[in-house]
């Protein structure tokens, strides 16, 4: 679905990515791995267009994207879940909601998918006319994926949505991702420094270190790889 | 006895001391406006120093309020107070319908009654106050939710005013007509300026805006071909009222009502707007840019769209005023004038239109009416922004958007969050 090849992303002088490239097949959930700093987030940047590629090339569906500005690329279906949630704290979280519908007018529809997020993460809708900014970390991150959502995306980039959060609560997000993947075949890509919950989702896996691909493997096996085991999941 | 005394006496004296500074310090401050005096026919210098004293005297008791009015505010008591004072008031007007459509209706009368119960010099300046109004909650847009800080708004002001003015006496066309041709030049200004500056920010975008009025203003002055200089244009026609033959008072009133007209559609629309998408991706786009582009918002469109709606309401305001006075030149749109309207947004408060209006009101009237006390006026003026600034920051009414307030319950719940995740 998504194709990158040898891409180049710069921050000024800083080299943070260094021929990535990797694949992205339809259905599936995909994560990256990495530790701090390696350029995982910089990585979904790119994809987005909010920090355009230098050099390489993204095709989504056929088509080059890594031009596009990042509104146009959001139209064609590909939406980030940012890292840190970054969810709007003066509005409401039905307005956060209808923010991520920025670009819909059918009422209906979106008042359909709100419905679903209700159903998916009830806590949201208990608190659905409180202000984003007084939830608590766990109930901003169900909003920040939520909003995600709201534009019936068609590839979904999470960036470290275990951020922050106790187990239990990392347990429910991760079964709600599974479940957006299976009931409405939406396309994941997972970013985390949690390797093993993610890898435990997700179909396929790459490692990033220091702007550079290092592994890349289905998830099963990568989870029994002893490179993995050592440097992310502390066995 | 002496142990309990002694750091009391010791206090009184610190505070004493501190008074004694202050009151110095202004002595020596205003010495050079309050004390010399130049006598011009006779060269000499009178040298007043008896004022000397009685700024010393009356700044001496008056730092120890300022200290307790300062110690108040920091320990929040006096703030929250008023908070709450103002807070419970407005749930209560607006939870009883009976008084809220009592108060509206009252207002209402007394607003349109206005003109007929004052003189004509009130209602001038009760047009001037409202045309602020309308320029507050235009700048408000750009300023208040958009968060631009436009510097600049009273260069779209003039060409409101010029291109009424010109119309009007190259081709005779009337205020109806120019009306929106103006708001509309004004807004294709605002997209000009804004496309290739709105991807500057704050500090940035505040000087080139800056820059924009200044060059406005000076190209009025100086292309005497175009704009007729620094000698402006005279004669500019007054509202058409069906063709019926207006005296001067009959005049000043049916602007009044214009512009009344003109306030309650400002209000309306940024009303509508304030509540509709767009005003929410505004307020979005402000606080955090990156997650509105992850929304798949257009940063460039979205502010643009600010920018040029501002504008638009100062076109309209420009018409108005070319119409009012008849007659204009560029000394009406120094930097002075974009300064007062930004006062009005920020002192008003942010984002709340009852704040704006309120803000208009306040920092219109308060010089006119002040003209009592002549040169003083200025610097009344002056005195009370800086006390509104300092005991009222977020302005004098607070937009219900900003109320909210992160709870220290949220925040501990969050750490425990990290906490049980790290163990
Ligand atoms: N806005 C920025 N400006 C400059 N350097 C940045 C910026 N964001 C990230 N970087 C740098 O790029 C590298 C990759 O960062 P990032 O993609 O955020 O890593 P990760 O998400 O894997 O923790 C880091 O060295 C970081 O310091
Ligand atoms: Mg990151």
């Amino acid at each position: 679905m998504l194709k990158v090849k040898n891409l180049h992303t710069y921050y000024g002088g800083i080299h943070a990515l260094k021929s990535v490239s990797f694949d992205l097949p339809e259905g599936e959930i995909v994560t990256l791995i990495g530790a701090n700093g390696a350029g995982k987030s910089t990585a979904l940047m790119s994809i987005s267009g909010i920090v355009p590629p230098r050099y390489g090339e993204i095709t989504f569906l056929g088509r080059p994207i890594h031009q596009m500005s990042p509104d146009r690329i959001f139209a064609l279906g590909i939406v980030q879940v940012p890292e840190g949630r970054r969810i709007f704290p003066l509005l409401t979280v039905t307005e956060n909601l209808d923010m991520g519908a920025y670009l819909r007018n059918d009422r209906k529809g979106i008042a359909q998918d709100i419905d679903y997020i209700f159903s998916l993460f009830p806590r949201l809708a208990e608190r659905r006319h409180q202000m984003g900014g007084t939830l608590s970390g766990g109930e901003q991150q169900m909003l920040a994926i939520s909003r995600g959502l709201m534009s019936r995306p068609k590839l979904l980039l999470l960036d470290e949505p275990s951020l922050g959060l106790a187990p239990v609560l990392v347990q429910l997000i991760f079964a709600t991702i599974e479940k957006i993947n299976r009931e409405n075949k939406t396309t994941i890509f997972l970013v985390e420094q949690n390797a093993n919950m993610a890898l435990r989702i997700a179909h396929r896996g790459y490692v990033m270190e220091s702007g550079v691909i290092t592994l890349e493997d289905t998830a099963a096996n990568l989870l029994n790889s002893e490179k993995v085991k050592q440097a992310y999941l502390g066995l | 006895m002496k142990a309990q005394s002694l750091p009391f006496i010791r206090r009184a004296a610190s505070e004493i001391f501190q008074s004694l500074l202050v009151s110095c310090w202004f002595m020596f401050l205003t010495f050079p406006i309050m004390v010399i005096k130049v006598n011009p026919l006779e060269r000499t210098i009178d040298w007043q120093w008896m004022r000397l004293v009685w700024i010393g005297l009356a700044v001496f008791p008056l730092s120890f309020v300022w200290r307790w009015l300062m110690k108040r505010k920091e320990h929040g008591g006096g703030q929250d107070g008023e908070d709450s004072w103002q807070k419970r008031l407005g749930e209560k007007i607006r939870a009883d319908r009976k008084i809220y459509t009592a108060l509206l209706a009252i207002l209402a009368v007394f607003v349109a009654a206005f003109p007929f119960m004052f003189s004509s010099y009130q209602t001038q300046i009760m047009i001037s106050a409202l045309m602020y109004v309308m320029l507050g909650l235009g700048l408000n847009i750009v300023v208040g939710l958009a968060g631009l800080l436009d510097l600049g708004y009273v260069a779209f002001y003039a060409v409101g005013a010029y291109s009424y003015a010109l119309l009007n006496h190259h081709f005779g066309l009337g205020f109806w007509p120019a009306l929106p041709l103006g708001a509309g030049l004004a807004a294709v200004c605002g997209i000009l300026l804004g496309f290739p500056v709105l991807r500057l920010r704050g500090d940035y975008l505040a000087i080139v805006t800056l820059g924009f009025g200044e060059i406005i203003r000076l190209v009025l002055e100086n292309w005497n071909a175009f704009s007729f200089g620094p000698s402006g244009i005279a004669g500019i026609s007054r509202p058409w009222f069906f063709g019926a033959d207006l005296s001067l008072g009959q005049h000043t009133v049916f602007l009044y009502f214009i512009v009344l007209i003109l306030v309650g559609f400002t209000i309306l629309v940024v009303n509508r707007l304030r509540n509709s998408r767009i005003g929410r991706a505004w307020i979005a786009l402000r606080e955090d840019e990156v997650a509105c582009q992850a929304m798949g918002i257009d940063k460039t469109r979205t502010k643009l769209t600010a920018f040029a709606l501002g504008a638009t309401w100062a076109g309209f305001v420009g018409c108005v005023f070319a119409a009012k006075t008849t007659f204009i030149n560029p000394a009406s749109f120094t930097f002075m004038e974009s300064a007062i309207i930004l006062s009005i947004v920020v002192l008003g408060g942010m984002g709340s239109i009852i704040g704006v209006i309120v803000g208009a009101m306040v920092l219109i009237l308060l010089p006119e009416y002040l003209r009592a006390f002549s040169e003083y006026r200025m610097l009344v003026f002056g005195a009370s922004m800086v006390l509104i600034m300092v005991f009222r920051p977020q302005g004098i009414i607070v937009g219900v958007r900003q109320h909210y307030r992160f709870g220290r319950k949220e925040s501990t719940e969050e750490q425990g969050e990290r906490d049980a995740a790290s163990a």
